[in-house]
């Protein structure tokens, strides 16, 4: 049977330093793995000069990595799948990550893991593609932040309506 | 005061473990914030809860373990607010996965949220499910997915695609129920939700084949047509990439008509057109557009043939290979190796460009390259190539040199035209990257050099020559040390001179010392100068001018630290002193070695002559088939005390095969008391009792190239003059014995040979789960009817490996069970192995009560340990 399915495994972001910025794992991975997958892609994949392919064969799979800046994103498919289209998967986050912030960098990156996670939840589900539209996804993003910001003053009101009380 | 910028906040704490200048210091930040996050927990403080989630995320994201926040996931998935149900999904979907139990207690907020008011919070739940969800989850929350595949809003159906892949993967029975809908999603324009509804259908095709016929029949012309409207649709900024208008719809079209096209010349005729316009049309100088072509290639090599369509397809391959890009390159020679299968001719074409990137300074194009040219290789073809590669060989470097090692021998094996250019590129790449062969690859050239009769001569000179020149290759060393031992004879009187060698003089005691080096030599391990020990001792007689020389060299060695070497030694240098009786019969060559009983062990299975061979001890090629108890007697008289006769005829029959000897002269004079009748039938019974006998049943001649460990029992038994031969055999290391056991293929082999003899049972599937498969083979002894044997295979059923695998068994007290070891203890996934296991049962009441059995099963899968237990009341009757 031929392969068809797209699905990402996982989802890494690295820092040149090898500190992990972000995972997302669509396969089943324990904890012990996990930590293992991470240590070995990071020697592999840091290690790698420039101008080699973007593609590195590991334990039966494939993982293609790009890197921005001092950023490598990394995704995990099967052997079968298709590398370049995977290529255009992590510029098309990159992209929605620059829109979002405005000229994204690592830092955004840390102190906003957050928000890194909510936008790749708009763009992939079980490690299938979503939706190709930049604007839609940074939109729908948008739309949750204002949810999450009048609650938040819904709350910070309520409770500085209590403090009013209690203080009287 | 706001709740959201008091205390330390998230930003602080991760402020603080930036600025922390060693692991210790950040080891301590870490702590104090895990420290005030417990506490909170333990409050049950509602107001900081999510950022504390927030916080333990980043922790988590470190590597520190956060199991204690797993619980806050919960209840803030469970709280009503928006922002609290947003943390709450995302550190569900962090800090958990679907193996945990936790997640359960999850599927009742998640069925609410799925018909939550608030279509975000629908959202989020569903990205959960679709990331997460188990197999129960996927059953329990499937009606309301497949209902929010009609939801109003575009954002909400497309999120319930992809969640809805994640539960027919899961339980592959609900596909049916997603058919309809799905298909009503390719119609849509939206291309969020046309993306995923394709990849939808993509995935029903692969777990259901009724969806295929369904959408074979009613999908592929509005398929079709999507692609052509996208193909052809102008510039649109919003999904435009690089001049192409959303090239991820371009793919997952791609993919669909792929599935629906194979197989099926209809619908492979309806795509031809549009496969082609994409293939000619789309522009290859961005990514995105070599995204599609490469797709569209796969495409094409897949549905049913179309002789001009794969033309075109080949045609842009070649444009792949030659581009400058390396990814390009790489998926070129990727899609290659599909299209070898559907035209080998048109690949074959671009051969050298091939064996230009095995050289290249990429080493995953490396790889790539070198498993094409694997697949290239054919008989026309197979000398130059060869060459090629042994030329790369040597300028390869280290990491590369075992794959390459492995695909050269591998190609000279199955398409050596000639035994002498096999030995000869054998050597080559044993001098090269001698280090990187595995055993079985110099295992098979001594075979093959034994089988080679009139190149002896010329192969023991080329294998002195290289030996000269360098000992660093080990695995060459051990094929140079073998072939001296055994054809030193031919090296020193130049025997059998081929035209194209060069003449070389080599003295006896030249010879001598090239063994010499190689027992000194620190770098070599133990078997090589077991051999090199074993080879002195076959020189001795072909050398009688060095024969002092040598047996001084063997009894250096009687100081040897290591055990194997110091007894070998001593068990040696006594037969040179005092048994020059039957010394030349012990140190003759070896009979021919059988390539038939190598290939067989290679393959997994053994010849039946030699599961069979209890009775007949030895099958050696060579047609010398002897009794078992001639030797017997002879080692009897070198012992001269009253051991057991029979645990040392299995000794015996080893040093057979070991030393290559043929006693079956030397045992007439001896006039041994056993007849050859009896000794066989001693063998028999030793074969009923315990687990030890297979090793007796070895009679292979092979054995001699196992490892030390299968040498040592049978050098043990040589040793008889130290009057505990009998035990030493048995009682070697629990180590050698289960390398005998490997011997043999495991276990396997002894019910092979029972179900060559008893009556035949049917196979029982004894147990079966959603996750395991035990199945029972069954045979008997003839004349021994109490008694049962069964072999366990055990095959898992789920996508995970397991490991640390283990069997146990009960029986009630009228039966007496007996468990051998089990193949292996790691079970692979998805019934790709299996693991085999034997069990005796000998039911005491035979006839009177049919065999039960209660069992249990433990193994550890994704790191968690799983328990099955059964009982099996479904027996044969007659057991």
């Amino acid at each position: 049977m031929i392969n068809a399915c797209q699905k990402i495994h996982f989802v890494l972001l690295i820092s040149r330093q090898g500190k992990v910025r972000l995972t997302k794992w669509y396969s089943t991975y324990s904890k012990k793995e996990r930590s293992k997958v991470l240590r070995e892609l990071s020697g592999v994949i840091l290690t790698r000069g420039p101008r080699l392919c973007n593609f590195v064969e590991w334990r039966g799979l494939k993982v293609v990595y790009k890197r921005y800046a001092s950023l490598y994103f990394c995704m995990c498919i099967d052997p079968d799948g298709n590398e370049l289209e995977i290529l255009e998967i992590i510029h098309h986050y990159v992209e929605v990550l620059d829109r979002y912030f405005g000229s994204v960098c690592e830092l955004d990156l840390i102190y906003n893991f957050h928000k890194a996670y909510y936008i790749l939840d708009e763009i992939l589900i079980s490690g299938e593609l979503q939706e190709s539209s930049k604007r839609t996804v940074v939109r729908s993003v948008a739309a949750q932040d204002s949810l999450v910001e009048a609650a938040k003053e819904e709350t910070g009101s309520t409770i500085s309506n209590i403090i009013a009380h209690a203080a009287k | 005061m706001n709740p959201f910028s008091s205390g330390t906040r998230l930003r602080d704490m991760i402020r603080a473990i930036r600025a922390c200048k060693t692991a210790a210091e950040e080891r301590a930040v870490v702590r104090k914030e895990c420290a005030a996050i417990r506490a909170a927990i333990n409050e049950n403080d509602q107001d900081y809860r999510h950022r504390n989630l927030a916080k333990l995320m980043f922790i988590h994201m470190l590597g520190y373990p956060t199991h204690f926040g797993q619980m806050e996931c919960l209840k803030l998935i469970a709280s009503t607010g928006f922002p609290e149900k947003r943390i709450g999904y995302l550190g569900l979907m962090l800090l958990l996965d679907e193996r945990q139990e936790v997640l359960m207690l999850v599927t009742n907020s998640l069925k609410q949220d799925l018909n939550h008011s608030n279509q975000y919070i629908v959202g989020l739940a569903l990205c959960a499910l679709g990331n997460i969800s188990s197999a129960e989850m996927a059953r329990d929350l499937a009606p309301d997915v497949e209902r929010l595949l009609q939801f109003r809003d575009p954002n909400i159906r497309k999120k319930a695609a992809l969640c809805s892949i994640r539960i027919i993967k899961k339980v592959p029975d609900l596909a049916e129920n997603f058919m309809h809908p799905a298909s009503s999603l390719l119609k849509e324009k939206h291309h969020g939700v046309l993306i995923t509804g394709v990849q939808l259908c993509t995935d029903l095709c692969k777990v259901s084949s009724e969806a295929l016929e369904y959408f074979r029949e009613n999908c592929i012309e509005g398929l079709v047509k999507t692609l052509r409207d996208i193909a052809n649709s102008p510039y649109s900024p919003e999904y435009d990439i690089a001049g192409i208008t959303d090239p991820f719809l371009h793919i997952r079209l791609l993919k669909l008509l792929r599935i629906l096209g194979q197989g099926d010349a209809g619908a492979s005729d309806c795509m031809t057109d549009i496969l082609a316009q994409v293939a000619s049309r789309t522009e290859s100088n961005k990514n995105a557009g070599n995204a599609i072509l490469y797709e569209c290639v796969e495409t094409i090599m897949s549905i049913e043939d179309n002789g001009g369509l794969r033309v075109l397809a080949i045609n842009i391959l070649g444009r792949f290979l030659s581009n400058r890009d390396n990814n390009i390159r790489y998926v070129g020679l990727n899609m290659l190796m599909k299209a070898i299968m559907v035209d080998a001719k048109a690949v074959q074409r671009h051969r050298a460009t091939i064996l230009e990137c095995v050289k290249d300074s990429d080493a995953s194009i490396q790889k790539r390259a070198l498993e094409l040219v694997y697949l290239l290789v054919n008989e026309s073809n197979v000398k130059p190539l060869t060459k090629e590669l042994i030329e790369y060989l040597e300028v390869s470097n280290q990491e590369f040199k075992g794959d390459i090692t492995a695909k050269i021998c591998s190609l000279v094996e199955k398409f050596s035209p000639a035994k002498i250019w096999y030995i000869d590129q054998m050597l080559k790449v044993l001098s090269e990257a001698g280090n990187f062969v595995k055993d079985e690859v110099w295992h098979a050239l001594i075979i093959v050099i034994s089988n080679a009769s009139d190149l002896h001569g010329y192969t023991v000179r080329a294998l002195y020559r290289v030996f000269q020149a360098s000992t660093e290759q080990e695995s060459l060393v051990r094929v140079a040390v073998w072939c001296v031992g055994e054809y030193g004879d031919m090296l020193v009187n130049n025997v059998g001179m081929l035209d194209i060698e060069e003449p070389i003089t080599v003295t006896e005691s030249d010879a001598v010392d090239a063994m010499e080096v190689a027992i000194k030599c620190q770098r070599l391990g133990l078997t090589t100068k077991a051999m090199a020990l074993i080879a002195l001792f076959k020189l001795s007689s072909r050398f009688p001018s060095c024969s002092e020389r040598i047996k001084d060299i063997i009894v250096q060695n009687k100081r040897s630290l290591v055990l194997e070497l110091q007894q070998r030694s001593i068990e040696f240098s006594c037969i040179l002193q005092k048994h020059h009786n039957i010394r030349s019969a012990l140190v003759e060559r070896m009979p021919i070695l059988d390539e038939a009983t190598f290939t067989g062990r290679k393959a997994g299975s053994l010849p039946t002559a030699v599961s069979a061979s209890s009775i007949i001890p030895c099958n050696l090629p060579n047609g010398i088939a002897k009794p078992a108890a001639a030797p017997i007697g002879d080692l009897l008289d070198l012992s001269s005390d009253d051991a057991p006769p029979a645990p040392v005829s299995s000794g015996g029959d080893f040093l057979q095969d070991l030393l290559g000897v043929d006693l079956s002269p030397a045992s007439a004079p001896s006039g041994t008391s056993q007849s050859p009748k009896t000794g066989t039938d001693v063998l028999l019974d030793l074969l009923s009792i315990g687990t030890l006998p297979p090793v007796q049943s070895s009679s292979s001649a092979i054995d001699i190239l196992s490892s030390s460990h299968d040498n040592k029992a049978p050098v043990a038994n040589l040793n008889g003059l130290a009057s505990h031969s009998s035990l030493s055999a048995n009682a070697t290391s629990p180590a050698s014995s289960a390398g005998m056991m490997d011997l043999l293929n495991g276990t396997g082999a002894i019910t092979q040979k029972h179900e060559e003899n008893g009556p035949a049972y049917p196979s029982l599937v004894a147990y079966e789960s959603s996750t395991l498969r035990m199945t029972f083979n069954f045979s008997k002894q003839p004349g021994n009817p109490q008694t049962t044997f069964i072999q366990a295979t055990f095959t898992n059923l789920s996508p995970n490996v397991y490991n640390g695998f283990l069997f146990q068994a009960a029986v009630p007290k009228f039966l007496q069970l007996h468990l051998d070891p089990a193949s292996s203890n790691t079970l692979p996934a998805s019934g790709n192995g299996s693991i085999t296991q034997c069990l005796k049962v000998t039911n005491t009441q035979h006839g009177k009560k049919s065999l039960v059995m209660r069992i249990r099963i433990a193994y550890k899968t994704n790191d968690k340990d799983v328990l099955e237990e059964g009982q099996i009341n479904n027996f044969p009757r007659d057991l």
